[in-house]
Parts: structure tokens; sequence; C-alpha cells
């Protein structure tokens, strides 16, 4: 068990390495430091007097050395288009975007679970067969799409929600800013929420489902339907049990296709979320807010992604705890 | 020769359970017109949309012909530029299918390959393939794509970008997805491995890369073709997605991507259709897609590898 922790561990640290060699890696190649600081007019022999003093003529390993000590203290260099911190203006994002996916979550939660539960106990009912052939279109509805046309229906003919935007938001602590406390709020996140869920639900219903039909055939249920428990201890004890853990590792899976979607969701509804402030700093080549965002979106992923394995380790005593490379997880 | 196969497939269980699939007969059908058209789009299109001489600015935001406003030389009216709509989604789903099947053959070559090694040697070359392909698989191919897209428009600049736009859609969405085609390889591989006919092969003395290409791999090919129509509608997701931020191709070339993200701005002012229309297009392509691959997994029904 401790070796698989550290071995887990180890591999997260890894992960974390390459994306600030990546990172490291953009800021040496895009853009010039100095062209930002001091702009065209300073001569040639001040510009390399300059470039020695700042360290930009070191060798390539100790500048990332650097880089990475500076990193390591929450220093990511300064946004060329915001003039602050490129951490701060990040982080200053972070609420919204993970309001997002929390009301995204809480749809896909609440809905996939009894809808896949009820598909896999009552397979031959019109609203299981209704719901897996929902299902099958709504997998093949990119975001994106799903997004443009609940604006095109709820915001423009109907007129019934916002179509950008966060709405009115209060800040409840240390600059934490929440939609979810004021109705204007509320009503801003329906919208996104429902687009970023939109593929996530079905393919998690789908897998529910099929979890649990497996899971309805094996031996033990078969076992605890002999011994004469009820339907309900059978379904939600025994068998649900068991259907939940390999969507626990699905469900880390998809957490870097989240973050991705977020992108998508926060484009369409010009969401004031770390997404859309990425594609803005691209479009302005804003190296700093770039690399910021990789090395703050590649953390939560691996630190989420670690935790998922750690707690899957825990919870299922079947996984090769002494071999976690062999495959079939 | 050709007729003896066509009529071993007429009469293989395959062609029956088909017959028997109204669904699938129906995706194959709506399929192949989309291959078709596209394809012969210069023969079908009454405009050419890249052909920069015959666009009039004055016909922009054209209805479709049914609409009030409608032109009956528009089919399904014009985009913001004035190009015919009907025209440029046959050009457009050219391309996205083009960058969709050219990505998944890369995925292929890529992921067989490395699966194939990856189960046939196992040991460390395995651990380790496999580990890179959890890593990568975790991190979503759009997540990697669009990463990649946008630090490679900074770098080079949205001239250039645009010229090699479609040769890099295909080389990231191809070695992003590698992953898939690894894993199904090599589980199929894992169990081949253990049959006798390999140990035959062994024992006469052939080269390793003869037993994974020429014995092993072709008893692997039907979880290959299942995953393969999924990928392709995932490819062609994909590019679609990065087409619409505008990390895909141009509008002057433009895919289904960012044909919808040109005319994004447009449903606000009423004219829906340049962008609902290639929605609607792009959702069927997609759909038919995924029906096909749900019909040839159930029917072939490989193990395949989990998730």
């Amino acid at each position: 068990m401790f070796a698989f922790f550290v071995r887990r561990l180890a591999q997260a640290a890894l992960v974390m390495f390459v994306i600030s060699v990546i990172a490291f890696s953009i800021q040496d190649n895009l853009g010039d430091p100095l062209r930002e600081m001091v702009g065209q007019s300073v001569s040639e022999e001040e510009r390399q007097a300059l470039r020695d003093k700042m360290g930009l003529n070191d060798p390539f390993f100790v500048q990332y050395w650097r880089f990475l000590k500076n990193a390591l203290q929450g220093d990511l260099g300064t946004s060329y288009f915001f003039k602050r911190p490129a951490v701060d203006v990040i982080l200053d994002k972070l609420p919204a975007t993970l309001e997002l996916v929390f009301g995204a979550s809480l749809i896909i939660i609440v809905f996939s679970v009894p809808i896949g539960v009820f598909a896999a106990i009552n397979p031959r009912h019109w609203f299981s067969k209704f719901a897996m052939a929902v299902s099958t279109v709504g997998i093949s509805i990119p975001v994106f799409l799903t997004a443009i046309m609940s604006i095109y229906i709820f915001s423009v003919e109907l007129g019934w929600l916002p179509s950008f935007g966060r709405g009115e938001t209060v800040e409840i602590f240390g600059g934490w800013t929440t939609g979810f406390l004021t109705w204007d709020g509320l009503v801003h996140l329906i919208l996104p929420c429902i687009a970023l869920s939109s593929i996530m639900l079905p393919l998690f219903i789908r897998l529910i489902r099929a979890e649990m039909l497996e899971v309805l055939e094996s031996e033990y249920v078969k076992f605890a339907w002999a011994k004469g428990l009820s339907p309900k201890r059978v379904w939600f004890v025994h068998a649900l049990k068991n259907t939940l853990l390999p969507v626990i590792t699905v469900g880390g899976v998809q957490i870097g296709t989240l973050i991705a979607f977020t992108i998508l969701t926060e484009t369409v509804f010009q969401w004031p979320g770390m997404g859309f402030l990425f594609l803005e700093a691209v479009n302005r080549v804003d190296t700093p807010l770039i690399i910021a965002y990789l090395i703050v979106v590649g953390l939560i992923f691996v630190v989420t992604n670690t935790i998922v394995d750690l707690v899957y380790g825990l919870v299922n005593p079947t996984v090769k705890l002494a071999r976690p490379h062999g495959g079939d997880g | 020769m050709v007729a003896v196969k066509w009529q071993q497939f007429m009469e293989s269980a395959f062609y029956h359970d088909f017959r028997r699939d109204k669904i699938a007969i129906t995706s194959f059908v709506i399929m192949c017109i989309y291959v078709v058209a596209c394809y012969a789009a210069p023969l079908i299109a009454p405009y050419n949309p890249y052909d920069p001489t015959i666009i009039d600015i004055m016909d922009s935001e054209i209805p479709p012909m049914w609409l009030d406003g409608g032109n009956s030389r528009f089919l399904l009216g014009t985009d913001a530029q004035g190009r015919d709509l009907f025209s440029t989604i046959l050009y457009g789903t050219r391309i996205s299918l083009t960058i969709g099947i050219c990505a998944v053959l890369l995925q292929g070559v890529l992921g067989i390959s490395l699966g194939l090694i990856s189960g046939y040697f196992g040991g460390r070359v395995d651990s380790f393939l496999m580990r890179l392909a959890d890593i990568q698989l975790s991190f979503s191919t759009l997540m990697v794509a669009i990463i990649f897209l946008a630090v490679f428009q900074a770098l080079f600049g949205t001239e250039l970008y645009e010229r090699l736009a479609i040769l890099m859609l295909i080389l990231v969405i191809g070695i992003a997805e590698w992953p898939q085609y690894a894993r199904t390889v090599r589980a199929s591989v894992l169990a081949e491995k253990k049959k006798e006919y390999v140990d035959a092969v062994r024992v006469v003395g052939l080269r390793p890369v003869r037993i994974m290409f020429r014995h092993i791999l072709p008893n692997t090919l039907s979880p290959i073709l299942v995953i393969s129509t999924v990928q392709v509608a995932n490819a062609i997701v994909s590019e679609a997605a990065l087409s619409f931020l505008g990390l895909g191709m141009p509008v002057s070339k433009p895919s289904l991507g960012s044909l919808i993200n040109s005319g994004f701005e447009f449903i606000f002012s009423g004219s829906w259709w340049i962008t609902i229309i290639p929605g609607i297009v792009l959702i069927v392509l997609v759909l038919v897609m995924n029906l096909l691959g749900d019909f040839l997994r159930d029917v072939l029904n490989p193990k395949l590898y989990k998730n």
C-alpha cells in the first residue's frame, strides 16, 4: 500500500516536472521579455547589458532552475496585458471556472446515477429506451454546439435566460466571488452549466447503466437474490456500491476533458473564467499568463487525478497495488 | 476471386445482422451520402466558395430559400461574407472529414505499432508505454490540442498558421489519441500471444516484426475496426471544437467548426442559419458515425478494453 502511494506521488511529481519544462520552454521561445520592458528605443549594447543582468544569456538549465525556484514561490511573472502578477490574474478568475465546474458536476451526479441505475434495473421500460436514445444523440452533439443552440433557443428566441457573463455576484470570503447566492447569478449559471454537462451526462448515464448491468449478472448478486433479500437492498446496497467504483476512475480521467470543455463553454458564454482568459492571453501573446494557466491547470489536474487514484486504491481492495502499471484498471 | 469474397460477405453473419438493423442501414446510407456529396463537392456545389471573384458582399446574410427574403439562387442562404452556404458546407464537410480520416490513420499507425510492441514484448517496455498512454489519455486530447495549437499559433503568427492549419490539426489530433489504439491492440495481443499458432511461428524462427504484423495483427482487426468509426467521429468533433476556438481552419477555407464560429455572432441579429445549419450537418455526421460504431461493437462484440 505504501509503495503504491509513493509510486503514485512520484508519478504526479514527474508529470508536474514535465509540465514545468514545457511551460519554461514556451517562455523561452515566445516573446522577448526585454522588449516588453524597455521598448524599441534602447541601443544594442544596453540591451546586451540588460540581458546579462537579467540572466537571459545564462545556460538553459540555470534559467530553468531560476524559473522553478520562482514558480515554487508562486511567482510566474507579470502579465504583459494586466500589468499584475500572472498568478493573481489567474486566481481571480478561478472562482468563476470552479463554480461552473461545480454546477455541471452537480447536474451530472444528480441525473446520471438515478437514470443509469433505473435503465439497468428496467432495461425494457420505455423510459430506459428513451434515456438511452437521448444519450446516444447527446454524445454526438459537441459542447459548443449545445451552448450555441441553447443560447439561440432560450436567449434569442424565447428571451428567458441571459446569454453571457456571470451576472450579479457577491464576495463571500477572501476574494471568492460567487454567483450561487444571488438570483441573477443563478440565472446566469443555468445555461453554461447545462452546456458544460451536456456531453458528460450521457456518457455517465451509459457508463453507469453498463456497469450496473454487468454487476447485476454477477454471482454475488445472484446469491443475494437467493438469500431472499429485498430488491431495494440488492440494488442499492449490494449492486450500486460496486457499480460506482469504475465510475470514480472514469470520473478522474474525465477531469482533463472537463477543463478543456470549460474553455469552450466559457468562450461561447463569455464567462469570465480561466479558460476565456487563457484564449485572450493566447490572442495577445501574453506569455506569462499562458504559462501561469498551464501551471495552475496542470496542478489542479494532477492533484485531483492523484487523489482519485489514491482514493480508488483505498476503496477497491482488488486494485493491483504491487503492480499499478498492470494496465487494466 | 472478388466474386467469391462478395458471396462470402453476403452470406456472413455480419451482413445478416446489418440487414436486420434499420438504424444501422439508415446510418450507413446517410454516411454514404455524406462521403459522396462532400468528395464530389466541386461537381455538386453551385458555387466555389474559395473563389473570391464570384463572391459578392451584397449577397451576405440571405436567409434560406424557404424563408422570407430567401433567394432561389442560394438553397440554404448565404453567410456573412456572401458565400453560398450550401456550397460552403459541402466543401467544409470535405475538410472536416478529411482531417478526421487522416488523423485517425495517423493514430492507427502509431497506436497499432506501439500496442503491438507493448503487448508482444511485455515487461518494462510494456509498463513504460502503458503508463505513458494512461498519462496522455488523462490529459484529454482537446486540452493537449488547444495548448499545443495555441502556443504554435502564438510562436509562428497567424499567417503561417493558416497555411499549415490542416497539417497541424491532423498531426495534433493524430498524435494525441494514439493510446486509444495502443490499448485496444495491446489487449488483443495479450490474448493472441497465448495461442499456439504464435508459438508455432516463433519456433519456425520468424523475426518478431514479422510475427507481430503478419500473424498477430490480422487477428486483432475487429476491435480496431470497432474503435475506428468512433475515433473518426471524435476526431471530427475535436477538429470542430478547435476551429470554433479559432485554433483550426481559417474562415477563408472553413471547416464545419470554423463556419459555426464565423456565424456565431450573427445569431443575436437573427441570422441563425449561418451557425445552426452547419451545426446540424455536423451533429448528424457525428451521430451516424457513433451509431455505426455502436452497431459494429454489438455485432463484432470484441472484449473491448474497458474505458
